[in-house]
């Protein structure tokens, strides 16, 4: 027991000093996280406002300028271009001028009062589905004038709990803390073994009593430790740049992280006893890393998905991390409320872990 | 005492290619035991299968009285093997490896301190402590890998082809170290493909295509050699080496500047006449006589083929 804790330092030890010495991956430790919020932050930003948009008034009347005034207001779009026709804006949207045209016709006003027949057009360049999302945002406009006759304009009153600003960033930071530790993660522990494979140690290794338990063990350490200072990186960005809020307890965030952490590690670990170079390692964890960012409910809704790509995204550590982080962080749940999704990742832990070991063969046939 | 590896009937296959073939040998405690052969010839795999890390596909092995495959992990303490490329990492320096490596083989604390110390004198590495083992020359690697092998004392360690990236020096330097060990009782299992270093095993097998081609005493090896072997000198050893190729009764011809050694076939009476007769029935003038055996006449003459030691 003692010389097998000996054995598991001297590996991470070792492990340790190697990583001091690897400028690209020490690089890696801080910048993807940076690299990664800074982008993910600013850039992603489902809230689209002011696009550039066309209108052709034909009518020319009080109400259409009123309804032109309205759709404005809404600060959604913004009218770059006056057109004459309905063809004029839709060579304008071809060339990509603008992304939304309005046409009112003539007898805008008559149509007004026609229930058969629609009033206006909005013409949308569709090549851009979060624009599809925005038009309806406008056909949901009513009408310009006041009719009597209508009920309430509103049927529902919307209430946004824990985002209430409607800032993508408080959606995005928490959940990208998974995504940059299965980035980082999966790809440090993917070469590990690979690594000294190609390099001719793992031969000299395999002929000494260490067992592969205590190799993987000791290779897996030092990550532990990196994984929980991205968090803190995240955590502590998000905070200063965007004011991400956070509602749960600290203690339970960095529990959920730790168990998250080892399941990425033990799946790098498993891809890197099954590549044969590290190039190799490399492809598998791209092909880990894209369906992890695509269904795990980071970028798009987890219900929205078909029910296959649920069923994938199951299977994919970093769907129950963005279930415990969000939880935590944006809902003040505590880790106790949110048991299956920890169990899940231990569950992945303990499998890929053993899986990982009955691969790696001390043996060279 | 008894032998301190015992392998019989040792045969591996990689698919169709049959790497080790029915090798039989008995190999002595606290001696230098050389295998001798070209590349190809099973060296590598035979030392695989001693140490575990290859199964036999037919066969068994004997070492330090547990059955090599089976026994692989009680093993591992008491061997130590140095393989044929550098294979401690080359980001760490000497201190770090060494210690690394004892603390896998359970050695830690102050022990550890004195192991590695030691190992470093007597290895003569004190210069080059902190330096990392990707900025030393082949033969200051080498020494930090046979330093690295030894450190947890084993009985038997397994050397593949230590000295290929070495110069003479570092060579001569590196054997006298290993007659240390052999004097403190280790046995040593070496390939090689040099000449010069078989010769300075105790005892040797001459491996090829996979068999033991011949074993035994170098020196014995060359006495008893199954060949006549002379020596020719002429002014124009090409046209000569050109005349003796084509006699049934010659083995092989080896230039040597103006020389050719010769092997001839053992059953052949009067070896020189025939020789002299051949070339004087050439027109060419040659002065004709027997000579010692070297090694590398052994290996033509067991394997009837001459040694290869390029690439």
């Amino acid at each position: 027991m003692m010389r097998s804790l000996l054995r598991i330092r001297a590996i991470t030890v070792k492990e340790v000093r190697q990583l001091r010495r690897d400028r690209l991956t020490l690089g890696m430790v801080v910048g993807v996280p940076l690299m990664q919020i800074l982008l993910f932050g600013y850039a992603i930003n489902m809230d689209v406002r002011n696009l550039r948009a066309g209108v052709a008034d034909q009518a020319v009347s009080a109400t259409s300028r009123q309804f032109v005034r309205d759709i404005e207001a809404t600060q959604v779009v913004r009218f770059t271009e006056q057109m004459n026709s309905a063809e004029e804006l839709m060579d304008s949207l071809r060339r990509g001028e603008i992304t939304i045209g309005v046409f009112l016709p003539r007898d805008f006003d008559r149509r007004l009062n026609d229930p058969t027949r629609p009033a206006a057009q909005l013409m949308v360049d569709g090549s851009d589905p979060s624009i599809l999302n925005v038009a309806r945002q406008i056909l949901r406009m009513p009408p310009p004038r006041r009719q009597p006759a209508q009920p309430s304009a509103q049927l529902f009153e919307l209430r946004n709990f824990y985002n209430p600003e409607r800032r993508s960033a408080v959606q995005i930071v928490p959940a990208l803390i998974g995504v940059i530790l299965t980035m980082t993660m999966v790809l440090f522990t993917s070469v590990a073994i690979v690594r000294e494979r190609e390099r001719g140690n793992l031969e000299l290794l395999i002929t000494t009593p260490v067992s592969t338990v205590e190799l993987m063990l000791g290779k897996l350490m030092p990550y532990v430790l990196i994984g929980l200072l991205q968090v803190t990186i995240v955590l502590l960005v998000g905070r200063w740049l965007f004011d991400m809020p956070f509602r749960g307890r600290i203690v339970d965030l960095y529990l959920a992280a730790l168990a998250f952490i080892a399941a990425s590690l033990t799946l790098g670990l498993l891809i890197s006893t099954l590549a044969k170079t590290q190039f190799q390692a490399m492809q598998m964890t791209i092909f880990i890393l894209l369906p992890s960012i695509l269904l795990s409910g980071f970028m798009f809704p987890f219900d929205g998905m078909p029910v296959v790509a649920q069923n994938i995204a199951e299977f994919l550590p970093l769907t129950h991390f963005v279930r415990l982080v969000r939880g935590i962080v944006l809902r003040g749940a505590g880790i106790g409320e949110l048991m299956p999704a920890v169990w899940a990742l231990m569950v992945f832990f303990t499998v890929a872990l053993s899986l990982a070991v009955l691969r790696f063969r001390k043996r060279l046939d | 005492m008894a032998p301190a590896v015992q392998i019989r009937g040792l045969t591996r296959r990689f698919g169709p290619v049959i790497a080790v073939d029915h090798v039989d040998l008995e190999i002595p405690a606290a001696r230098i035991f050389g295998f001798l052969g070209p590349n190809g010839s099973g060296k590598s795999t035979t030392f695989r299968m001693l140490c575990g890390l290859l199964r036999p596909t037919e066969g068994s092995v004997q070492v330090l009285g547990h059955d090599a495959t089976q026994e692989a992990e009680a093993l591992r303490r008491r061997i130590g093997y140095m393989t044929q490329r550098f294979s401690l990492y080359e980001d760490l320096s000497t201190e770090e490896n060494l210690a690394f490596i004892a603390e896998i083989y359970g050695i830690s604390g102050r022990q550890r301190r004195e192991r590695v110390e030691s190992a470093v004198q007597e290895f003569r590495l004190t210069r080059l402590r902190s330096q990392r083992a990707g900025t030393m020359s082949g033969g200051q690697r080498q020494r930090l890998a046979l330093a690295a092998a030894t450190l947890h004392r084993p009985e038997l360690l397994l050397l593949d082809e230590p000295t290929s990236a070495v110069d003479p020096q570092s060579r001569r330097e590196f054997w006298e170290s290993l007659f240390d060990l052999v004097e403190a009782g280790t046995t040593i299992l070496v390939s090689t493909h040099y000449m010069d270093e078989a010769e300075r095993c105790h005892r040797l097998a001459i491996l090829d295509r996979g068999r033991v081609a011949a074993e035994g005493v170098p020196k014995d090896l060359m006495r008893d050699i199954d060949a006549a072997v002379l020596e020719v000198t002429c002014d124009h050893p090409r046209a000569a080496q050109h005349v003796l190729n084509q006699v049934g009764e010659v083995r092989s011809v080896t230039q040597l500047g103006a020389r050719l050694h010769i092997l001839v076939d053992p059953a052949t009476p009067e070896p020189e006449r025939l020789v002299r007769t051949r070339l004087d029935a050439a027109d060419l003038q040659a002065s004709v006589e027997a000579t010692d055996a070297s090694l590398e006449d052994v290996f033509v003459a067991a394997t009837r083929r001459p040694l290869e030691t390029a690439s």
